[in-house]
């Protein structure tokens, strides 16, 4: 068949496109897209799945391998027989989204973050340029293996100069219907319409093939599976590791590649068209293979040897004379080739402008301060240039590794790099606490180990990884080699790197995310996403706007153009009730105009448009609890009332303590103040009624008087050391007091309290044991003021204990920085229920022996030790009443300055 | 008393439509299994069967996946519109004070 | 022979204020800092008049007071309460339990006796 014939074939094959195309466009712009939006027409777009590497490969590879190849379209059929698990809420977020891209989706998830757009666009670029190359190759193969007069046209031989051409006219194409508007949606119903068209026609082209084959060459299916078994390879033996790897790898890719991400969700437009793909597409796949292997095992059978079996679909018909069959065949590969590139070219075109073009525009906009020019055409234009920047890249990719034996196999190379997307992904749909930084860890770090152990070798030795680095590890680590690392020999290097890239990836996703906080935004996202099928309304993340319209709609304009920017505006004032161009400015509006924007240029992008406009986007916690209540109160209801219940009841408890303590409080409070009227009025009672006594007595004895005068003095020294006690105590609580640090012995200390404590009833007999030995510590602190507690611990016991021969024990035992000593009596101890209340400054425990305190001890204590950064405590039963007091042995001069109360709890056990 | 005949129907076709889904979350894995079974059928001992056997398995498994899903999807269609009940509870979000950036 | 008059006050100090003023002015003075032996000894031998501390170790003024009018014998004995916490509640409640006088620390030498003087004459 002659060059020129062929040539003409394809130019008239994309001329039908061409009209195809820009029928559905006009349908559409009419309004007219009810067929075009067919379950039909969706579940066929879906087709680009099967590129020239099916159309093509997948007879070699079955003609190599046997039935593996099957595992390519199982995997996929496995998803989407299970669409009710992750492609419903997939395609339904994306969708109430207006996501553009599978970037564009991890981004808005994790906090309209691009960072992560970013990352994931790299990772699709890098997987997606050599895909795209490799359809390059398989059209520019086919040509030549067609062509019969290769002298007819120096073109016909030169691989390099056809892909050219077809990258160039792919590019026009895409350009022409992937660009004509800056849709809401994102949605190109030309090209979703051609891609159909061109579906069908691969899948045609293959049934003819096959039918051929199995009913004209052979004599039925029950000779096919006779030839099969005849033609059956040692290597076609199924093999457990690569059968399961390939088949779950194919279903995580079907989710993951940029092109079916574009196809699937970025471009549907009805739940009801996923319920129908669920059984159509796999019906399609079906339907691809089923002739594959028969093609491979005639082909095997009746092709020379040698003859290279990946384009057994092409050269079968041609070998055995049906040159129309063939030039239909070729036509079909054509298709999916082409249908690949156009849809992976817009989908990464999407994903370059709005993440890493628009964003760096707008960056150097804000820098400068202009604020001219219509951003629509910019961003068409940005969109334009990318899809030929990808094209280009895909070619220069082809040019230099051309015809390579990586080239083959770069398909399911691609497919493990664009596996690292499915645990930010997943995680996305499914776990609120997935967050930024967790999904970029495990994007980064999957990217990485998908490069080092798969990508790049690859290549084959020293083109990027030396081969004394494959053969021994890099920094001669056997442990870092890239088809074995950590040693994992058994499995082949595909494999081998799934495992291991997707490991790595959602190890670090988990642990970032458990890591890390996630911000408002995020928390707000992942509460939209995971729980899309349970809410009842949208929630926001805007809050309190401070633009006014008139901002909001030149910059609309930018986008959207004049006419719909202002249809827009008057479509949402009129849903406010007003009746003019310029909607009020609520969180609803800013939503709904960000949701319309982010179908134009991708969300992260949009968010940041409108932050430069309406100014920061504040989430508050408000705001969270509002989506909380949004969207989990209402469907977990009974559970959100349970922990409420429960929450409540905790605060009452509390509450209820609380006010037990105040009211006990209270209550020793009333009670402190009549005992400080009595303790007060107890000794002016004597020293009024002795100086009355005084002044009216005529001729009493000298005696008599000195006796009276006496008494007077020792009620005055009695009032006056309560007064002081009570200054004592308001100091401390207001740690005013000066400290006078310096070194002490604490023996010294304890036995000038013992001796100081002695003379309350003197006349008792106490018993102390103490250990001498262990009291010899030198500390630095206040030694006036510890003394002072110990006196007060030591003469409330001689005061209050109870026991007929009272004894005590002073135990001296260091902690760390810290010096504790008990002071334990044999008495009855202190009450259950008053221990909390003994260190109060309000308390006595009994009115009897009130040997001239007012219940102020204690609480002047406890003021001490907190001032000198310690503690005093009751420890309860230890047989007696006792008192723990802990102090630090060096106690620093500047802490002493701060309040003293704030800190009673460092020091406590 | 018993209630009337028309609500106990209604509440037996929910019922039915959410048993429904569990079947669909499960047909993958359901279906997964069954193209792993080629791999059980492989051990050192036993003669493999012939290529053209495991061929016309697969196929077949594939079909009855997809007859499965067929059935399946006319009735999940109807249930796509309806919010679905979730039984476990949610991450309460608002217990942790989110940071602002 | 004066009257006989009990004083029952923990405040030793106080309680020989007390009895210096009173037996000064030809009192008999009793005094005791434990109320609840006090009240044995009451009944057995009452006295003319009754002085009583309402803030007593183990036992209250109020407990002895409610104690004396229950029983025959004391229920007529007058009975002069003195109080250091000088609360209006307390004077409310002695005057409940029926006391003859209430009297708040601290107070004049000359009051008081002119207050036990009233009370004797009735």
């Amino acid at each position: 068949m002659s060059f020129n014939l062929l040539v003409l074939t394809c130019l008239g094959y994309v001329v039908l496109l061409f009209v195809v195309a820009s029928a559905a466009e006009r349908a559409a712009e009419a309004g007219r897209a009810g067929w075009l939006r067919s379950p039909l027409v969706y579940t066929l777009s879906l087709s680009v799945y099967c590129t020239a590497w099916t159309f093509y490969g997948a007879v070699g590879y079955a003609a190599r391998s046997g039935l593996e190849f099957m595992t390519i379209y199982l995997g996929p059929t496995l998803v989407f027989v299970g669409w009710w698990v992750i492609l419903r809420k997939l395609v339904r977020i994306g969708r109430e989204n207006r996501v553009t891209s599978i970037a564009d989706m991890i981004s808005a998830r994790y906090g309209k973050s691009n960072l992560l757009g970013v990352i994931v666009t790299i990772l699709c670029i890098m997987a997606g340029t050599p895909y795209i190359a490799l359809q390059l190759q398989s059209i520019a193969q086919s040509f030549t293996v067609f062509v019969t007069d290769p002298a007819g046209s120096s073109l016909a031989t030169d691989t390099t100069l056809i892909a050219f051409w077809v990258a160039a006219g792919l590019a026009f194409f895409t350009i022409a219907f992937g660009t004509r508007s800056l849709d809401a949606n994102e949605q190109h119903p030309g090209v979703v319409t051609a891609i159909a068209v061109e579906a069908v026609v691969k899948l045609l082209a293959l049934l003819a093939v096959g039918v051929f084959v199995v009913w004209f060459v052979a004599t039925g299916p029950a000779d096919i599976l006779t030839r099969i078994d005849a033609q059956a390879l040692p290597e076609w033996e199924i093999q457990p590791g690569r059968w399961t790897g390939l088949i779950l790898l194919s279903a995580i890719a079907i989710i993951c590649l940029p092109r079916m991400f574009q196809v699937t969700v970025v471009e549907n437009t009805d739940d009801q068209h996923l319920a129908t793909a669920s059984w159509a597409f796999p019906v399609y796949l079906f339907l691809i293979s089923l002739f594959v292997l028969p093609i491979a095992v005639i082909g095997m059978e009746l092709m020379p040897a040698g003859s290279n079996p990946d384009m057994f679909v092409l050269t079968l018909p041609l070998h055995l004379g049906q040159d129309g069959l063939a030039l239909f065949s070729f036509l079909g590969g054509f298709s999916a080739a082409t249908s690949m590139v156009i849809v992976a070219s817009l989908a990464l075109a999407t994903m370059v402008s709005n993440h890493i073009v628009v964003p760096l525009w707008l960056r150097a906009r804000s820098a400068r301060q202009q604020d001219t020019g219509d951003m629509r055409l910019l961003v068409l234009s940005v969109r334009r240039l990318s899809i030929t920047l990808v094209l280009a890249l895909g070619y220069i990719y082809y040019v230099i590794t051309g015809g390579s034996a990586a080239l083959a196999a770069i398909g399911l190379i691609a497919f493990v790099g664009v596996a690292q997307c499915l645990p930010a992904l997943i995680g996305a749909l499914y776990w609120r606490g997935a967050s930024r930084n967790g999904a970029a860890l495990g994007l980064v770090a999957g990217m990485l180990i998908w490069l080092y152990t798969l990508l790049l070798p690859s290549f084959g030795p020293d083109v990027f990884l030396s081969a004394r680095l494959m053969e021994s590890g890099l920094f001669d680590i056997a442990w870092l080699r890239p088809y074995s690392l950590f040693g994992l020999t058994t499995l082949d290097p595909l494999l081998h790197s799934l495992f291991w890239s997707l490991m790595v990836n959602v190890m670090a996703f988990c642990a970032g995310s458990i890591l890390s906080f996630p911000s408002p935004i995020e928390r707000v996202q992942g509460a939209l996403f995971v729980d899309i099928f349970n809410r009842p309304g949208t929630a926001r993340s805007w809050t309190r706007p401070i633009a006014e319209a008139e901002d909001l709609l030149p910059m609309a304009q930018r986008i959207f153009g004049l006419t719909e920017a202002q249809s827009f505006f008057r479509a949402q004032a009129k849903l406010q009730g007003k009746d003019s161009y310029l909607p009020d400015i609520t969180p609803e509006f800013v939503e709904a105009l960000e949701l319309k924007l982010a179908g134009s240029v991708g969300s992260a992008t949009a968010h940041a448009m409108l932050a430069q406009t309406v100014g920061t986007s504040i989430v508050s916690v408000d705001d969270l609890m509002a989506v909380a209540s949004e969207t989990a109160q209402i469907m977990e209801y009974s559970a959100q009332l349970e922990a409420k219940s429960e929450e409540l009841s905790r605060t009452a408890r509390q509450l209820r303590e609380a006010n037990e303590k105040l009211q006990t409080l209270s209550v020793q409070k009333d009670a402190f103040l009549s005992q400080i009227s009595h303790e007060l009025r107890t000794p002016m009672t004597s020293i009024r009624a002795f100086s009355e006594i005084l002044m009216d007595t005529e001729g009493m004895a000298d005696e008599e008087r000195t006796h009276f005068a006496q008494i007077i003095h020792d009620e005055s020294i009695r009032l006056t050391r309560l007064l002081d006690d009570l200054l004592d105590l308001s100091v401390l609580e207001h740690g005013q007091v000066q400290l006078n640090i310096a070194p002490a012995k604490l023996r010294n200390m304890i036995d000038k309290a013992i001796s100081a404590s002695n003379s309350v009833q003197a006349d008792r007999k106490f018993t102390l044991h103490r250990s001498r030995d262990r009291e010899d510590i030198e500390i630095v602190t206040d030694a006036g003021r510890l003394t002072q507690v110990f006196i007060n611990v030591l003469s409330n016991s001689r005061k209050y204990c109870d026991a007929a021969e009272p004894q005590m024990r002073i135990n001296v035992r260091r902690r760390g920085e810290m010096v504790e000593v008990d002071f334990v009596d044999n008495g009855s101890g202190i009450p259950r229920d008053q221990e909390a209340l003994i260190f109060e400054k309000f308390s006595r425990l009994t009115d009897s022996l009130q040997a001239g305190g007012a219940g102020l001890g204690l609480a002047i204590c406890r003021e001490i030790m907190l001032n000198l950064k310690g503690d005093i405590t009751y420890v309860p039963g230890q047989g007696g009443a006792a008192f723990r007091v802990s102090f630090p042995i060096r106690l620093q001069a500047r802490d002493s300055a701060q309040p003293a109360s704030a800190d009673s709890a460092e020091a406590a056990e | 008393m018993k209630p009337p005949r028309t609500q106990q129907f209604l509440g037996r076709d929910s019922y039915r439509m959410r048993r429904v889904m569990d079947a669909a979350r499960v047909l993958p894995l359901f279906g997964l299994i069954l193209l792993l079974l080629p791999l059980m059928r492989h051990s050192p001992e036993f003669e493999a069967p012939p290529t053209a056997t495991e061929t016309v398995y697969l196929f077949a498994v594939w079909a009855a996946l997809i007859l499965a899903a067929f059935l399946f999807s006319l009735w999940l269609r109807r249930a796509l519109d309806q919010p679905e009940r979730r039984a476990d509870p949610p991450d309460p979000i608002a217990d942790t004070s989110g940071k602002e950036d | 022979m004066g009257k006989r008059v009990l004083v029952i006050e923990d405040e030793p100090n106080i309680s020989e204020a007390l009895r210096f003023i009173l037996s000064r002015n030809g009192w008999r003075v009793e005094v005791t800092a434990d109320g609840q032996a006090a009240l044995g000894s009451l009944s057995q031998d009452p006295p003319d008049l009754l002085i009583l501390d309402l803030m007593l170790p183990g036992v209250s003024g109020f407990d002895i007071l409610r104690d004396l009018r229950a029983r025959e014998d004391t229920q007529s004995l007058p009975v002069l309460m003195l109080t250091a916490k000088g609360q209006a509640a307390d004077r409310i409640e002695a005057e409940r339990l029926g006391v003859t006088r209430f009297m708040t620390k601290p107070f004049a030498n000359a009051d008081v006796l002119a207050a036990v003087h009233e009370m004797a004459q009735t």
